[in-house]
C-alpha cells in the first residue's frame, strides 16, 4: 500500500475517520506522516481530532493564513489548530474565510434558522443578507461549485419569498 | 447550602416515571449560549471568567423556575461532591474538571441545570424521564427566553447563537436520550443499528458522553448539527430515530425469547447469582450484570422488584456514590468489597428469577 500523499513510498501510518457514517481511511508513509505532524500523537491536531482531518488545514488556508489574528481577543489560527475552539464570538468574523468551509463540511447548512433572542429580533436587514447572499452566489457560479450555488439560490429565494419565512415557534 | 443536603438521594428521583422508560431511560436538551464581548471560557483570563460568573449566576438564581435552587460556585465543592454530580449524570466531566469562575445551579428537582464557564460561557440543560424530548426542549427553551432577557447573548444572525466550539454554532442546540438495549447487543446487531445511527448524522455514545464506553448496555444518542436546522427539525428527527430504537429493541426482545430463551435467562440467572453472592466485584461488571438484571426485572423474571432498583444500584455503586460518607479515600479494592456487600444485601430482598417468567398479561395469553 502507498502513501495516499507522495504515493510513492508505502503507507506504515493508517488513520481511520468516521464522518457522517461513512468510514475514510488515509494511509501515509512516515515521512508524510511527520511533515503532518501525525508522527508525534501528542502534537496532532486536536482540531483535526474533534472537528475531522484537514480541519486546521483548511482554516489555514483562509486568506491571512496561519498568521491571523482576532483583533478583539488574540487569539490565533494556531491556538484553534491546538485546541479545536475559539476564543471569542468575534473570532467567528476573524476567521470566518477559513470556517466557512469547515461550517459546511459539519452542518446542515451555513445560516442559522432557528430560534432568535428576542431583543435582537429587530426587522432583519433583508437588504443586507440579499446583497450578501448574491455576492456568495456570484463566485460559487464563478467557481463552478454549483451544489454551493443552487443552496444559495434558494435561500435567496426563502428570503424574497416573506410567507415562507420560518415562524416562531 | 451543602449539595449533599440539596440532592435528593437516586431511589427518590427514580420514582418519576416518564413514557417507554422500560428502554429509554432520559431525555436531555442542552443549549449553549455566550455573552458578547468576554472571550469564551477556555480562552478567558480569570478575571473574565469570574466576571462571566458573576454576571450569569445572579441571572440564572433570580428566574421563577430556578426557585430553592441549588447555586455555587465550583470552587465550593469537593471533589467527591463534583464526582456524584458527574455519576448523576448532571454535570459533565469537563466541568467537574473546573476551578476558577466556573458554577453550577440546579433546581430542587434537577430537571434544570446549568453550567456556567463550562466550554461556553452558558450550559444549561434540561432533563426528563423516558421519552419527553419535546417537553425537555419546551422546558429549556422557557428558561432560555427568560435569560435572554437578563443577559446580552452572543449571536449573530448568520450564524446564530456563536459558542467556543463551531460544532456548536447556530442553535447551540444538543438533543439527546439515554436508551438501555441489552437485547440488541445480546443479538449482536447493535454496531449495525450503530452504524445506520451514524448515517442519519446522530452520534452514538456510551453512558458519560463522549468518549466514553457503552457500559451496562446504555447507550446516548444525539444530534450532531446544530447549524442550518431549527430546533424542533432537529428534535423531530431524534425523536423518530428513537421511536424505531425503541421499536428494534422490544423485537429483539421477542426474537431472543422466541428462539434462544435458555441463552436470555442463562444471562439475566448468572447476572442475579454474582450481584446477590458476590464479595468483591468491580464497578465495570456490575454495570454490566445490573444490565441483565433489569432485563430479567423486564422480561418477568423478577415479578416482585421495581425497574428501578437496578436503575438506583447502577448510580449507588459508583465509586463516588459509594465513597460518600468516609472520611478517608477508599482505594479500588475496598470499593470492590463495599460495593459487594451493598449488592448482596439490597438482593436479599430480591428472590431467585423466575424462569421461564409467570405467562404474562399479554392479550394473547388468555
Amino acid at each position: 500500500m502507498l502513501c495516499d500523499i507522495c504515493k510513492k513510498n508505502v503507507a506504515k501510518v493508517h488513520l481511520t475517520q468516521m464522518d457522517k457514517g461513512e468510514t475514510k481511511k488515509i494511509d501515509l508513509c512516515e515521512e508524510c506522516a511527520k511533515v503532518k505532524g501525525i508522527d508525534d500523537p501528542t502534537s496532532f491536531s486536536l482540531a483535526d481530532l474533534l472537528l475531522g482531518l484537514g480541519a486546521a488545514q483548511e482554516m489555514e488556508q483562509g486568506a491571512a493564513g496561519a498568521g491571523l489574528r482576532c483583533p478583539a481577543c488574540g487569539f490565533t489560527q494556531a491556538e484553534f489548530k491546538k485546541t479545536g475552539r475559539l476564543g471569542c464570538a468575534d473570532c467567528y468574523r476573524t476567521f470566518a474565510e477559513g470556517l466557512e468551509g469547515l461550517l459546511k463540511s459539519m452542518h446542515k447548512g451555513t445560516r442559522h434558522v432557528g430560534k432568535a433572542p428576542q431583543a435582537q429580533h429587530f426587522s432583519p436587514d433583508l437588504e443586507g443578507q440579499l446583497k450578501a447572499l448574491q455576492r456568495s452566489l456570484e463566485k460559487a457560479v464563478a467557481d463552478e461549485d454549483f451544489e454551493q450555488a443552487a443552496v444559495l439560490r434558494d435561500q435567496i429565494k426563502r428570503l424574497r419569498e416573506p410567507s415562507r419565512e420560518p415562524s416562531a415557534p | 447550602m451543602k449539595l449533599d443536603e440539596f440532592l435528593p438521594s437516586p431511589a427518590a428521583t427514580l420514582k418519576h416515571s416518564g413514557p417507554h422508560d422500560r428502554i429509554m431511560l432520559s431525555s436531555r436538551v442542552r443549549l449553549a449560549r455566550n455573552l458578547r464581548g468576554l472571550p469564551f471560557p477556555g480562552w478567558a483570563k480569570k478575571p473574565e471568567r469570574v466576571k462571566a460568573l458573576e454576571l450569569i449566576r445572579p441571572a440564572v438564581e433570580s428566574l421563577p423556575a430556578m426557585a430553592g435552587a441549588f447555586s455555587g460556585s465550583m470552587d465550593d465543592l469537593t471533589s467527591l461532591d463534583r464526582q456524584i454530580l458527574v455519576e448523576r449524570h448532571l454535570i459533565s466531566r469537563e466541568h467537574a474538571a473546573r476551578s476558577g469562575g466556573s458554577g453550577l445551579v440546579l433546581n430542587p428537582d434537577l430537571s434544570l441545570c446549568v453550567m456556567i464557564n463550562e466550554e461556553d460561557h452558558l450550559r444549561m440543560q434540561a432533563l426528563r424521564h423516558g421519552l419527553q424530548l419535546r417537553a425537555a426542549w419546551q422546558a429549556i427553551d422557557q428558561l432560555d427566553s427568560a435569560l435572554e432577557r437578563k443577559l446580552d447573548y452572543a449571536f449573530s444572525r448568520e450564524l446564530g447563537y456563536l459558542t467556543a466550539c463551531p460544532t456548536n454554532v447556530g442553535t447551540g442546540i444538543r438533543v439527546s436520550a439515554m436508551l438501555h438495549l441489552p437485547a440488541l447487543v445480546l443479538d449482536e446487531q447493535i454496531n449495525q443499528i450503530i452504524t445506520a445511527v451514524n448515517k442519519l448524522g446522530l452520534a452514538v455514545r456510551g453512558l458519560y458522553g463522549e468518549g466514553t464506553e457503552a457500559l451496562g448496555n446504555v447507550f446516548q444518542v444525539s444530534n450532531q448539527m446544530t447549524l442550518g436546522e431549527t430546533e424542533t427539525d432537529i428534535l423531530e428527527r431524534l425523536h423518530k430515530v428513537l421511536a424505531q430504537l425503541i421499536e428494534h429493541e422490544e423485537n429483539a426482545r421477542g426474537r431472543l425469547l422466541e428462539k434462544k430463551a435458555k441463552m436470555v435467562y442463562n444471562h439475566v440467572g448468572r447476572a442475579y447469582g454474582i450481584l446477590a453472592n458476590a464479595h468483591s466485584i468491580s464497578s465495570k461488571e456490575t454495570m454490566n450484570l445490573l444490565s441483565l438484571l433489569r432485563l430479567g426485572v423486564d422480561l418477568g423474571c423478577f415479578p416482585n422488584v421495581d425497574r428501578t432498583l437496578a436503575e438506583e444500584l447502577f448510580m449507588t455503586t459508583q465509586p463516588a456514590h459509594l465513597q460518600k460518607g468516609f472520611v478517608e479515600k477508599l482505594s479500588a479494592d475496598q470499593r470492590d468489597l463495599l460495593r459487594a456487600d451493598m449488592l448482596r444485601e439490597r438482593l436479599l430482598q430480591v428472590g431467585r428469577p423466575v424462569t421461564p417468567p409467570p405467562a404474562p398479561d399479554k392479550p394473547s395469553a388468555n
